[in-house]
């Protein structure tokens, strides 16, 4: 019977080899001059990416396209994913780069160049990263990424709640913070951010004392804030690693029961870009541009837990209220968090976890 | 049965004093005692063209859909701006990391699959051959965790042991333990319905022969019975195995930061740095680990399988008298019928202390498996206001976090389900239909060997690498699926698969093939015997493979992540979104909807086993 053996590798042969085709054959993307235009538009995203019908219907009839939404992962994931596919790119505009990712796309040549005339160049400029090409990456919304207290435990134990990075290292703090694994989560390395930009090449040391005076460390924000914050999860941590807008979340009788560390910050700015290569570069840019207008901007609180960058954009009363205002996050160029970052992952590891 | 059967437990087989009153045997007599010669009828297999031809299908799917974007995505590691390179498997080989890392991955997999395997075979005996009152109910219970969306176990679970929880006591935050019980709950129920599923078709009457002929009933237990089953435990064990080593999210949210698997590894590498080398060397380890497994479960199974054929085991006979070829099942008598279940309820064959182990492990697992749940349904009942349905409430409407309501999401999870069962179901058909077959070849069963692992190894291979694979591959003519929504049933049906493959064939091969050759000898050909021989046995499969690859579908999150469309979440999509958003009414919700997937998971097994359940206890 081994004709029948033979007449399965003759199958598998033939289809590995009609699989292997479509590689082989691939074309160059053809360059043309002025920005490319076409019927559809692919809009890529994070997947916390949200935009209403409504305006979903707004922007199609404005435009007269029809418009393909496709989430690729976290933040991260959709940067790989963007340098995996440069040559052949997934869609024509992405959002959800931020600044702790930027610079690994913005060094594999991700983008096209586009200025938007939507907002203010001076409002553009505050938020613009430190150290890349212009034009590149436009922002869209931002957060800080602080540590949060559960007020109502440091009152009963009758306790300050701490204010620096330094007073975490006191005694009498210990065994109290909770924070998400930079690793593994968007929070944490934003947090590893704050504690390099603060520190210096010193930051690991700060780490060692951290973890000495009894830091927890898991590996995702949901469990740190969900699980161990006592507030919130009924763990046992009354400080852990959040947002500035997460007091909001915590309002009971109308007053929040937690509170932001307002100098243990990082921003973290979200982006959006024309991708190189992309098929309807007019619609992307079009797109950018409905991303900053008012009436989309006013979603993005309550969609995406964000802080628009459009000024004259609604921001929720609870926020105004109960959300700190963050005059000096920490902040890093993108260029340093683009070629450091792996080898501060590695050594945070080294360290923290062994 | 006839006399000249060997019995393997107690030497000359005089089995037939037994054999209770069954109807008028089918003509297999004749040919039973010639079995192991198994004399071919010209026209009972279909021509080699057929099998090629159908084999073809499911394996082009595989080859599109898996090896292709896995090979591309690879290969891309080892091709650096066009020029091969080892420095990926150099870095992975001489770190210490990998090795620890490694390790980890065996020894939780190892140990997790050994401990479902043995609550699992109590429990399938319970579950599956004690007649109690909420049984079933029980069966579709422990079904649940199987499905269930790795965040919501791991929150689950971690809300269960973390210090304040109900087992804080025990102190198993970021433990080895912590790890491996999540994993015997994601997979007891896998083991319990493998085996148990064969084992309700046992026939008892080799083992009361063995009684009869002096043997305790323990040793009737691991002589007789558990050999029998064995084909069932190795295809779990293997399956479970697969499962372990390729957990997930339950790794990253229970095992802490300091606990790694090859799995967890290849995501960091490939998804957050994109660092390919290194990924597609810890992809080929991984691909080697999963192999010795396959290969290692293989041959359990072959063994087990030859060694059912030297003995025409008592549920060829069985199979024989519900007769489907020549005579109406003598099942559908209620007689016959209640008194096959006295027969079973009253049957000598398992001894009191192996029942009462049997129930006692299973109260444990129930236990194991109910806590979680348990702890996740009052979660999703805890609001600002104290205890109440506000949870459930609030689903109506549609969150801010999401662009649709949960109640959408979970009919695009309904949607995107039926087609992916559909998918799985008829692949894995095709698959099974060429692999029950038995060539006497050595080469073309090699070949047959070499499919049946090939179909297995979507569940091994790392969600992150096939979902990548697909963007650098299915994205240009004419192959161009980008965006479609074609995408996710398709990634959802290849993790289902196996599933299916695995249901259906342990019943397709149990098939004896003299009802085969009988069929044949009265001039059936072989569209025929397929037709009314095979299916209406391995129909019974059926109803259960289709639950099992629905609630596979329903509840997988992995690859339907990467492909997701914002507008369009599935339900364990909607629910990571809302676990991910700050504030107790999003959390709340995220419970709720947990519930509400698992509750579905319960209705769809439960409805499965409604299915086929009758049936399979005859």
């Amino acid at each position: 019977m081994s004709h029948r053996l033979a007449a399965f590798a003759l199958a598998a042969v033939l289809l590995a080899g009609c699989a292997g085709q479509p590689a082989s054959t691939q074309t160059p993307a053809s360059e043309t001059a002025g920005p490319t235009e076409s019927k559809t538009l692919t809009v890529i995203s994070h997947e916390s990416f949200v935009i209403s019908d409504e305006d979903k219907a707004k922007f199609e009839e404005q435009t007269g396209y029809s418009v393909t939404y496709s989430a690729l992962g976290d933040a991260g994931t959709v940067v790989s994913q963007l340098v995996l596919t440069k040559d052949n790119p997934l869609g024509d505009v992405v959002f959800g780069v931020d600044n702790t990712f930027a610079g690994k796309a913005l060094e594999e040549g991700v983008f096209s160049t586009y200025n938007t005339q939507a907002l203010s160049a001076d409002v553009l400029g505050k938020y613009a990263l430190q150290g890349a090409e212009a034009g590149q990456l436009t922002p869209i919304d931002y957060g800080e990424v602080c540590l949060n207290a559960d007020d109502t435990w440091f009152a009963d134990k009758k306790l300050a709640i701490p204010q620096t990075l330094d007073d975490l290292l006191k005694p009498e703090y210990k065994g109290l913070l909770v924070v998400s694994s930079p690793a593994t989560s968007s929070p944490g390395l934003a947090f590893l951010f704050t504690t390099r930009a603060a520190k210096g090449d010193a930051y690991l040391d700060y780490w060692k004392a951290l973890k000495d005076n009894g830091l927890k460390v898991v590996s995702g924000w949901e469990d740190a804030y969900n699980v161990e914050f006592s507030a919130v999860g009924g763990g046992n941590y009354p400080l852990v690693l959040s947002y500035n807008t997460s007091p909001a979340s915590t309002v009971k009788d109308g007053k929040a029961t937690t509170s932001t560390l307002t100098q243990t910050c990082f921003q973290q700015t979200e982006y959006a870009g024309v991708l190189k290569g992309a098929q309807n570069e007019v619609g992307a840019q079009k797109f950018i541009d409905f991303l900053l207008s008012e009436g989309y901007q006013s979603t993005i609180p309550d969609s995406m837990w964000m802080f628009p960058v459009n000024p004259s954009a609604k921001v929720p009363e609870d926020w105004e209220k109960y959300a700190a205002k963050i005059d000096k996050p920490w902040t890093l160029p993108v260029d340093q968090t683009a070629e450091f970052r792996e080898q501060w992952i590695k050594e945070w590891t080294e360290t923290v976890v062994g | 049965m006839s006399s000249q059967v060997p019995s393997p437990a107690s030497g000359p087989g005089r089995t037939a004093i037994f054999v209770p009153p069954t109807p008028p045997q089918c003509p297999q007599q004749q040919v039973s005692a010639r079995t192991t010669n198994r004399p071919r009828f010209r026209g009972i297999d279909f021509p080699p063209l057929v099998w090629v031809c159908v084999a073809a299908i499911p394996l082009a799917f595989l080859v599109l859909f898996f090896a292709w974007p896995v090979i591309s995505l690879v290969g891309r590691g080892f091709f650096d701006d066009g020029q091969f390179s080892m420095d990926g498997v150099a870095q992975v080989v001489a770190s210490g990391r990998t090795w620890r890392i490694v390790g980890q991955t065996l020894s939780q997999s190892l140990v997790g699959t050994l401990l479902a395997v043995l609550l699992g075979i109590p429990g399938a005996y319970v579950l599956y051959r004690m007649d109690f009152p909420g049984r079933k109910l029980l069966r579709a219970l422990v079904s649940v965790p199987f499905v269930l969306p790795s965040v919501v176990v791991g929150v689950a679970f971690s809300s269960l042991i973390s210090e304040n929880g109900w087992l804080g006591f025990l102190g198993l935050k970021e433990t080895f333990a912590a790890v491996v019980a999540a994993l015997v709950f994601f997979n007891y129920s896998l083991v319990v319905r493998q085996v148990g599923v064969l084992w309700a078709r046992l026939d008892d009457r080799q083992a009361q022969a063995a009684l009869t002929l002096g043997a305790s009933p323990m040793r009737v237990l691991f002589t007789v019975t558990l050999p029998a089953l064995l084909p069932a435990i190795a295809s779990a064990a293997s399956l479970t195995f697969l499962f372990c080593a390729s957990a997930f999210g339950v790794v990253l949210v229970l095992g802490g930061i300091s606990y790694g698997t090859i799995e967890t590894e290849i995501y960091y590498q490939t998804a957050q740095s994109l660092n390919l080398p290194v990924a597609a060397a810890l992809s080929i380890l991984q691909l080697v680990i999963v192999s010795i497994c396959l290969l290692i479960s293989n041959r359990a199974r072959t063994r087990s399988e030859l060694a059912l054929k030297l003995n025409p085991a008592a549920p060829s006979v069985r199979r024989g008298r519900k007769g489907t070829v020549f005579q109406s099942p003598p099942g559908d008598d209620p007689k016959l019928r209640s008194w096959q279940r006295r027969r079973r309820a009253s049957s000598p064959v398992y001894s009191s202390g192996w029942k009462s182990l049997s129930v006692a492990l299973t109260a444990i697992s129930t236990l194991l498996v109910g806590l979680p749940l348990t702890s996740l349904l009052y979660r999703s009942l805890q609001t600002k206001e104290g205890l109440g349905i506000g949870n459930y409430l609030a689903l109506m409407s549609k969150p801010k976090a999401l662009t649709v309501s949960v109640w959408e999401a979970t009919r695009n999870s309904l949607t995107t389900a039926s087609a992916a069962a559909a998918i799985a179901l008829a692949l894995g058909f095709l698959v099974c239909f060429v692999l029950s077959r038995n060539p006497r070849s050595k080469a073309t069963r090699l070949a047959l060997s070499f499919l049946d692992s090939a179909f297995m190894l979507p569940l091994g291979v790392s969600a992150v690498t096939v979902g990548f694979g697909f963007l650098i591959t299915l994205n240009r003519p004419p192959v161009d699926l980008r965006g479609s929504w074609l995408l996710i049933p398709i990634a959802q049906a290849m993790v289902a698969l196996p599933l299916v493959v695995r249901t259906l064939l342990p019943t397709w091969r149990g098939i004896d093939p003299r009802l085969r050759q009988a069929a044949a000898t009265l001039g059936a050909g072989p569209g025929r015997i397929l037709c009314t021989v095979d299916l209406p046995l391995v129909a019974r499969a059926f109803g259960l493979a289709v639950g099992l690859s629905f609630a596979t579908s329903l509840g997988e999150f992995g690859a339907t992540t990467f492909l997701a469309r914002p507008d369009a979440p599935t339900l364990p999509v909607a629910i990571y979104r809302l676990s991910s958003r700050p504030g107790v009414e999003n959390l709340g919700m995220a419970m709720a909807a947990s519930v509400l997937l698992a509750v579905l998971t319960a209705l769809v097994m439960a409805a499965a086993e409604a299915l086929s359940g009758e049936k399979s206890r005859i």
